[in-house]
Order: C-alpha cells, then structure tokens, then sequence
C-alpha cells in the first residue's frame, strides 16, 4: 500500500481537496490519509506520497489530474509538471522559523500519539513540575505579547490572573479571527488543535483556572469540529478533565460558537458574548484578568499566544526570546493574502521586513501587475504603498511607520485599487459591525461613508470640497479619541492613510 | 398564511409543539454557564430559524427577561428571524477578496440571483480563505478563487 496524504484544511478543501481525496481513495493500492495543510495555500491541493524518499508534494491537484498523475508515475514519486519534490525540503518551507507551526500538515490533525511523537505535551509537563510563579516569569522571560494584535506581555497578564484572589478562575481563547487576511487562528486549529490545547492548558494550571472557553467565530465550522474532536480525544487520554496528565488538577474546557459579529473578536465583546449577551464592548478598567468572564479572573489570550507557549515551556523563556527585533521579541505567523502569487502562512523572526514578505516569500501579486498598497494588520491598519515597504515586522517598528503589526496578517493590492473605495469600505465595515454602544463609532462610521461619498462625487476644484476634508479629519479625530475600543478608535487608520499616501485617488486633497 | 394558522392553534392550546422543543432545547442547556447562545444556535439548528415566539420561552427557561433574550438575538447576523430558503449563498466582501476582485463578483452574485425567491445572497466578511479568494459560500460549501462561471455551474445544479 501507499500512503498518500490530501489536506483537509478549508481553504484546500475550497479548491477541491475532497474530490481529489476521493479520486484517490478509488485507486487500488492507495490508502488516502487527510493532514492539516503545510500553510503553503497557492499549492492546494497538495498532495503528498510517502516514498523511500520522504514525501513527494503534487501541487494543485485537481481529480481530473490523478489519472495522468498515476500514469507518471506518482506513486513512485516520480518527476511531473506539478511535482515539487520532497516536501520537507522545499525552500519555502526551510526557509521558516517555524515554533508555532512546527507540527502543522505532518500528520493527522487529531493523532494524539503523532503529536507526542513531534514533541507535544513536554511543555505542559514541565510547567506542571514547575512553581506557578517560575512558569509566569518564563512567559515573561520569552518576551510574548499578545499576538491578537494589542501587542500586550502574556506573562504580565498571566501573573496578574495569578496572584488575583479567587474561588474561581478561568482561560478564555479569542479565535474570532474576523479580521480579513487573517487565517492563522483556523489553520492552526485545523491543523494542530493539540499545540492550543497543550497552550491552554498550561495557562490553566499556571493561574489555577479549572474551566476554559474557546470563543471560536461560525464562519470557522472546520475549525470548531476539530477542535471538539481534539477535545475529546485529549481528555480521554488524561490531558484534561479531573487529573491533568496525573498531576491531580482539574481543567475542563469547551468550544463556544460565535454568531457572526466581528466586534466579538474584541476581548470583552467576546466576553459578553461567551456569557450569552450582545457582543457589546465593556469599559475598561476592570481589566479581565481581574474581573473577566461572570466577574472572574481570567486569563484571555489569542489562539496565536496561546500556540507559543508549549514551546516556550519546553525549550524556555530565553530561546524564544533569541529570535526577534527590538521589544518585538520571538517568532510571528505572517499570513499572505489578498492579491498575492504565494498566499498562505509563514512563520519568522519579527523583524522581517515587509517587502521581504511580500516580494520574496510572497511571489509579488498574483495578477502579476506592480504592487500599489499593502494592508498590514488587518481592516484597522494603515495601506502602506509600495515605496514603504522596507518597514521591519515588529510592533514599534511599524507604529512608527504608520502601521500596525495586528494579528499579522498582510493583503496586497495591485495598482487597479481605487483607495478612495477601500477608505470608503473602511467605514462602511465600520458602520456594519460597530457594537453600537458608543456614538464616535456608531455614527462617525457613517457619516465617515456620506462624506467620502460627497468627496469623490465632488469635482476638483468645486465650491466647498476643501471643507469635506476638514470634516472628514474632524471625523477621525474624534473616532480615534472618543471611541471605547478599537473598532472605532482604529477605523480612522486606513482611512488617514489611504488619504495620506493616495490622494490622487480622492480627485486630489488639499493637502 | 402558515404563521396565521399556527397562532390560532395557540390560542386553543396552551403550548403548542414548537414551544415545548425549544423548551426542551433551552432546558438542556440551562445548567451550563451563559448558555444562551448555545440555545439560540440550537434551536436555530432545529427549527431553520429563531421565530418571535421561542424568545419567551427561551426567556423562561433561563430566567431572563424577553428583552435580554431578543437584544441577544437581534444583535447578531447568523440568527434568522424566518427559515432560510432553499439555497443560500454568500460572498465574502472583505479586503483580501477586494483585492482580487470581490467587489464585482458580488455586484454580479446580487444580480444574478435577484429574481429567484429560492435563493438568498448575503455579504459575509472573512472566511478566513484569504489566500484563495475571492472566497463564497454556496450552500454551506466554501468555495476558493470563485467566478461568476463557478456561480453558474451551482445553480445549473438546483432544481427550480
């Protein structure tokens, strides 16, 4: 028999995957096993036979292709226009850094004795063995924040849940990754759901929390199944429930699913929503670590920080903390996106610079035209164009550039964008998923989308358009400081910098 | 003509066999922590949609006030106040899908499918495909670097 692999990652499976599965699983011979996806997105379906080698990659495989691909020879592993060799060797891939995503695509997502093989489960033993606060001042040592986007220190966060007195305490999992171009939530929870078990886990028995929730968004149905499967196959082998791994804690988790509202991906929406209310921001102070799900503390952290740990407890603070640039410190899941030739996810060092990234790793744009913008961190960060894309990928590094590091996601726009749609989509995103609890963002989104609207609908040159501009910075202004989060405190972003950087775009500002 | 009828029958009986399931599903939850999203999906998952006369009974079972169980339910997009017709599809409008193209093959998508009362098309933002896109959903399926072709090819496949 040969063993041939087909990801059942969503985005393969969006380009076929299932049928090519399928195809493959008729052949005589062939025994079709499913991983999560090596992250290199353009080639799906990737399919990959075991041979004497290692595994051959078959690039964008469709079903109507496995009949030639047979004849060739693929099985053998044999040369063919879409062969791209031994997997593990391929450029694109050795080329990583990969902590968080080390596991990803190797094996089945859920093969429990697969991920203790690569080395699961040997940083929840070392944290169990290990004095609470030594395991907070680890996280601390490896220098993480939160990679959600806000940038904050894990381990501060973790000792404040810590040294918190209360009967109760839980961790709580934000994948409601909504923002666009981002993806590295779903893949990883696809891929290697144990890496955010493992993570988990270890926050759990650090801070002393007995519960945990993963708030994962609808639009992720793969995702929420896997994560359930993994769930269940870990408890039953001891690495949650009553005896965690044999150390006598508790730890019992669920998976809790969104219902389409992107404003639920921020920390205290979520928190309103995994209590069963509307996904309305809380003001802050009372931080969540303090007073956070049904007033307790807990520990709320993205899928991405989560993810770093295990390895951070099983090799230390200190070798994550080698890799980076500047407080910027550890390794970052870039996701490649929008119009991109090589799409998908790429872990590095923060520090790569983003033309690096785009050029290098990601091919350029897909449609082959120049590069005009580049969205870096998401709906709420600045268009960068293409003459500053020599920024280096850290969190200071960028704000100083105008952007924002965010979840790490990058969308790249060829030079048939219209800016002035793009900052007009800003606002009505804005207006659309606003929580509606505070005015600046309520209704600044909208007349943000009116008075782009008269901008653009206004001739150069005509009576009373240099007031729209004044009015429309008058409307940032008053989004980034009067609004209670950073749906409207950051919408503003892309839109000052698509007028900044593309006034062309507008029929000509002012400025 | 069906919810008229069904009203009626209420009036005569005093729970009517919509009301105990949700009952039913509401009390199969209520003893977990902030269930009511779980409930709602529930009840949504057997009844295609949150009808006016669950939220009371939601409400309660769990205590709460009607009020808080409609702010919940009129607050996100996923729940459905009436079934879903036969066939649903969804466009991802987001940034990533823009930059390859989505703006037109929404426009499109609206266009096509307009005159078709079996059909809803909605705008979704981010399905997390953000490599392959732009990326749709047609009956539940996410689909990667959709055409209008792809669209065509689907509905070729539905019955009318």
């Amino acid at each position: 028999m040969t063993t041939v692999w087909v990801p059942a990652d969503s985005s393969a499976r969006a380009v076929g995957a299932d049928a090519v599965a399928a195809a493959l699983a008729e052949v005589e011979g062939v025994t079709v096993r499913r991983n999560g996806t090596r992250g290199m997105l353009w080639r799906e379906p990737l399919v990959e036979v075991e041979t004497d080698r290692g595994r051959v990659g078959y690039a964008t495989v469709a079903p109507h292709d496995v009949p030639g691909l047979l004849e060739a020879g693929m099985l053998e592993g044999a040369d063919h226009g879409s062969c791209i060799g031994v997997v593990d060797d391929e450029p694109w891939l050795t080329a990583q850094d990969r902590v968080s995503l080390a596991r990803i695509g190797l094996a089945e997502p859920t093969d429990i004795h697969a991920y203790e093989a690569q080395g699961g489960w040997a940083g929840l033993r070392r944290a169990l063995e290990t004095d609470p606060a030594d395991v907070v001042e680890e996280v601390v040592t490896s220098g993480l924040r939160g990679r959600g986007g806000a940038g904050f220190p894990t381990g501060v966060k973790w000792r404040t849940v810590l040294q918190a007195q209360a009967e109760q305490k839980f961790v709580a999992c934000n994948l409601d990754e909504g923002d666009s171009g981002t993806f590295a939530d779903r893949i990883l929870a696809e891929a290697d759901p144990f890496t955010l078990l493992e993570g988990m886990t270890i926050a759990a028995v650090t801070v002393g929390a007995t519960e945990g929730y993963i708030y994962c968004r609808s639009e992720y149905p793969d995702a929420i199944a896997r994560l359930r499967d993994a769930i269940a196959v870990a408890a039953e082998h001891g690495y949650l429930g009553d005896d965690v791994a044999g150390s006598g804690r508790s730890f019992r988790l669920q998976v809790r699913v969104g219902a389409g509202a992107y404003i639920c991906g921020e920390e205290t929406s979520m928190l309103e929503s995994l209590e069963g209310r509307r996904g309305e921001v809380r003001a802050k102070p009372p931080i969540p670590a303090l007073r956070g799900l049904w007033g307790s503390p807990t520990v709320v952290n993205n899928l991405l920080s989560f993810a770093a740990i295990p390895m951070i407890l099983a090799d230390g603070g200190e070798a994550y903390a080698a890799r980076g640039v500047g407080r910027s410190r550890g390794t970052q899941i870039f996701q490649l996106a929008g119009n991109i030739a090589r799409g998908g996810v790429y872990e590095a060092p923060l520090g790569i610079t983003l033309r690096e990234l785009v050029e290098d790793v990601g091919g350029g744009t897909r449609t082959g035209r120049p590069v005009r913008a580049v969205q870096v961190g998401g709906p709420l960060g600045a268009y960068l164009p293409a003459d500053r894309l020599d920024v280096p990928m850290g969190y200071e590094e960028l704000a100083e550039a105008g952007g924002m590091l965010g979840h790490g996601g990058l969308v790249v726009f060829d030079d048939t964008v219209d800016m002035a749609r793009m900052a007009r989509f800003a606002m009505e995103f804005c207006s659309v998923e606003s929580c509606g609890k505070c005015t600046p963002c309520r209704i600044g989104s909208t007349r943000g989308v009116e008075t782009i609207d008269r901008i653009t609908s206004t001739p150069a040159g005509a009576e009373g358009r240099d007031q729209l501009f004044v009015l429309l910075e008058d409307l940032c202004a008053t989004m980034t400081t009067g609004s209670l989060c950073a749906m409207g405190g950051l919408t503003p972003v892309p839109v000052r910098s698509a007028l900044t950087h593309f006034p062309e775009d507008f029929g000509g500002s002012p400025r | 003509m069906a919810r008229a009828g069904r009203q009626q029958t209420e009036e005569l009986t005093p729970r009517s066999a919509r009301a105990e399931s949700v009952r039913e599903i509401a009390q199969g939850y209520a003893r977990e922590r902030g269930p009511l999203l779980e409930i709602l999906h529930a009840v949504q998952a057997e009844h295609g949609c949150i009808a006016e006369e669950d939220v009371p009974e939601i409400a309660d079972v769990l205590n709460l006030s009607v009020a808080e169980v409609h702010g919940t339910v009129s607050f996100y997009h996923d729940f459905r106040r009436t079934p879903a017709p036969d066939h649903q599809v969804q466009v991802c409008r987001a940034e990533a899908c823009q930059a390859v193209g989505a703006a037109e093959l929404w426009a499109a998508t609206e266009e096509r499918f307009a005159h078709r009362e079996d059909v809803e098309v909605r705008e979704v933002f981010c399905f997390g495909n953000c490599a392959l896109g732009p990326s749709a959903s047609i009956d539940g399926q996410l689909r990667g670097r959709v055409t209008i072709d792809d669209l065509a090819t689907a509905e070729s496949g539905w019955s009318r």
